[in-house]
């Protein structure tokens, strides 16, 4: 991972939040959820596989370190099988894990993903959480939203920072456990 | 890897380690789908498969069904004692009728040795070979293995015995052929009429004693004595069959360790295995059972992502 993302440096990269940004942006983002779900009691996240896990993991430490919130139900949901690019995209769709120890059944639930970007993902999402049962409602959080490239009508509830990329620059989110930093680039292909 | 070397799953032979890993990955993620409230995925909803079944089966058909049902792909059941085959048409003929119908993938069993082979070189959909004869049986070996994995951790380095009838069994070679893949060691053990004679060419050694191989193994595998298949006679008696061959309880207490009972299904309760050793909580069968939806979503999930996708 780490020689791969090092040598995408030198193919031209904008920082679009470095390190500091980032946790100011996870403290905002934890403070606006504390505002809509006060204890979290009836609130459970639902971190979205494979890239959503790193940040929702970060929010639920920030939540219970920082904020003394206690018992953060967190679980992983893998959205491969509800995918609507199956046979249509080039390379084979590899799953994750989906780990859910919880009901979802009348849950406050709150998706967590890196990137919202056609919405694609989030509405597979949408589909697959059902297999667990009846959420009493769902929003969505994403750290980076790139505006004006939605396939779908999906927004979300909560956003770290919003982000204007044209059709070949991507946007890449770097975690300190994965890639060694904290930090969102945009890369030109 | 993330995706299998071949287009068809028409044997064991054909694949290699790494498909079965994959394989094995693959449907880890599809049994973790199977034990939620709502066990349906809706991947394979644009794909038709056809469950094509020239002999009996209950166990197979089933598990084939309600995998496709779980990946919500379209399905239609074809069975010979109820169609135009008894009249005389052939199979690349029945076939091509069916796949006219747009049908992406065909599960078949037929009678044949090699009948899923033919298949595949003069029709365009994928084949899932559900049993050919006494040639092949993948989706039972691979189930057959990943209960292995399951119980044991892992396959390789373990002793496996399969017992009985191995002459007439597909489910005998593909195990053999899958495990010797993931590096298990393999014996076999029956009445000498119902090994093959080609079987130390396969590196498979023949133990004739049932006390010793099952001293020696970690893995017993019970298979069933296939009258059906049986022209003439290979033993004298069931009787003598289970006196030499048979697994019972007290075989089992006297065994210094603790050894894993398979069988594929339908049991002879009786014959090669007591009902007592059939419950216990060594044998695993209707685990074997429950990994192989589990195992055959992921075939035919691994094997539909490689079908060409149009957009007519």
């Amino acid at each position: 991972m780490y020689p791969e993302y090092n040598s995408d440096l030198s193919m031209g990269q904008k920082v679009l939040l470095n390190a500091t940004e980032v946790q100011i942006a996870l403290h905002r983002l934890a403070c606006q959820l504390i505002e809509n779900h006060d204890t979290f009691s009836e609130t459970v996240f639902i971190g979205i596989q494979p890239r959503g896990v790193f940040l929702a993991e970060r929010l639920k430490q920030l939540l219970e370190t920082e904020y003394k919130i206690k018992n953060v139900r967190l679980g992983y949901l893998d959205i491969t099988f509800y995918r609507d690019d199956f046979r249509r995209s080039g390379k084979p769709l590899e799953a994750n894990t989906t780990s859910i120890d919880f009901i979802v059944e009348d849950k406050k639930v709150v998706f967590i993903d890196d990137v919202l970007y056609t919405g694609r993902s989030i509405r597979s999402a949408l589909t697959a959480i059902q297999s667990f049962g009846r959420p009493l409602e769902i929003e969505l959080l994403t750290l980076i939203d790139r505006r004006f490239s939605r396939h779908l009508p999906i927004q979300p509830d909560y956003r770290g920072r919003q982000v204007d990329a044209i059709g070949n620059e991507k946007v890449k989110v770097c975690w300190q456990e994965n890639e060694g930093e904290d930090a969102v680039y945009l890369v030109k292909s | 890897m993330s995706e299998l070397s071949v287009k068809h799953l028409l044997g064991i032979k054909y694949i290699t380690e790494d498909d079965i890993q994959l394989i094995f990955e693959t449907a880890d993620h599809f049994k973790e789908v199977i034990s939620r409230p709502i066990k349906k995925v809706p991947s394979l909803r644009d794909i038709t498969i056809a469950n094509l079944f020239f002999e009996n089966s209950t166990r197979t058909r089933l598990s084939f069904e309600l995998a496709e049902k779980r990946l919500s792909a379209d399905v239609i059941n074809f069975s010979a004692a109820s169609s135009s085959v008894k009249k005389g048409e052939t199979l690349i003929d029945t076939v091509n009728n069916i796949l006219s119908m747009k049908v992406d993938m065909v599960v078949m069993r037929h009678p044949n040795p090699g009948a899923g082979v033919f298949l595949s070189k003069h029709v365009d959909a994928s084949i899932v070979n559900a049993g050919d004869g006494a040639h092949e049986h993948p989706t039972q070996a691979l189930l057959d293995c990943y209960s292995i994995r399951e119980k044991l951790g892992d396959v390789a380095g373990k002793k496996v015995v399969i017992v009985g009838d191995i002459l007439h069994s597909r489910v005998a070679l593909s195990n053999i052929f899958a495990l010797q893949k993931l590096g298990a060691e393999v014996k076999v053990c029956g009445p000498k009429t119902l090994i093959p004679k080609y079987i130390e060419s396969l590196s498979v050694t023949f133990e004739p004693n049932l006390k010793k191989a099952l001293q020696w193994c970690d893995v017993a595998n019970m298979l069933r004595v296939q009258n059906e298949r049986m022209d003439i006679s290979y033993f004298p008696t069931t009787r003598e069959y289970t006196q030499q061959f048979g697994l019972n309880k007290a075989m089992l207490n006297s065994l210094d360790k603790e050894i894993v009972v398979m069988h594929p299904g339908p049991i002879n309760r009786g014959v090669e295995i007591t009902s007592d050793v059939a419950d216990s909580k060594q044998a695993i069968i209707l685990d074997q059972v429950q990994n192989g939806v589990a195992i055959r979503m992921a075939v035919l999930y691994l094997l539909a992502s490689k079908i060409q996708h149009h957009e007519d």
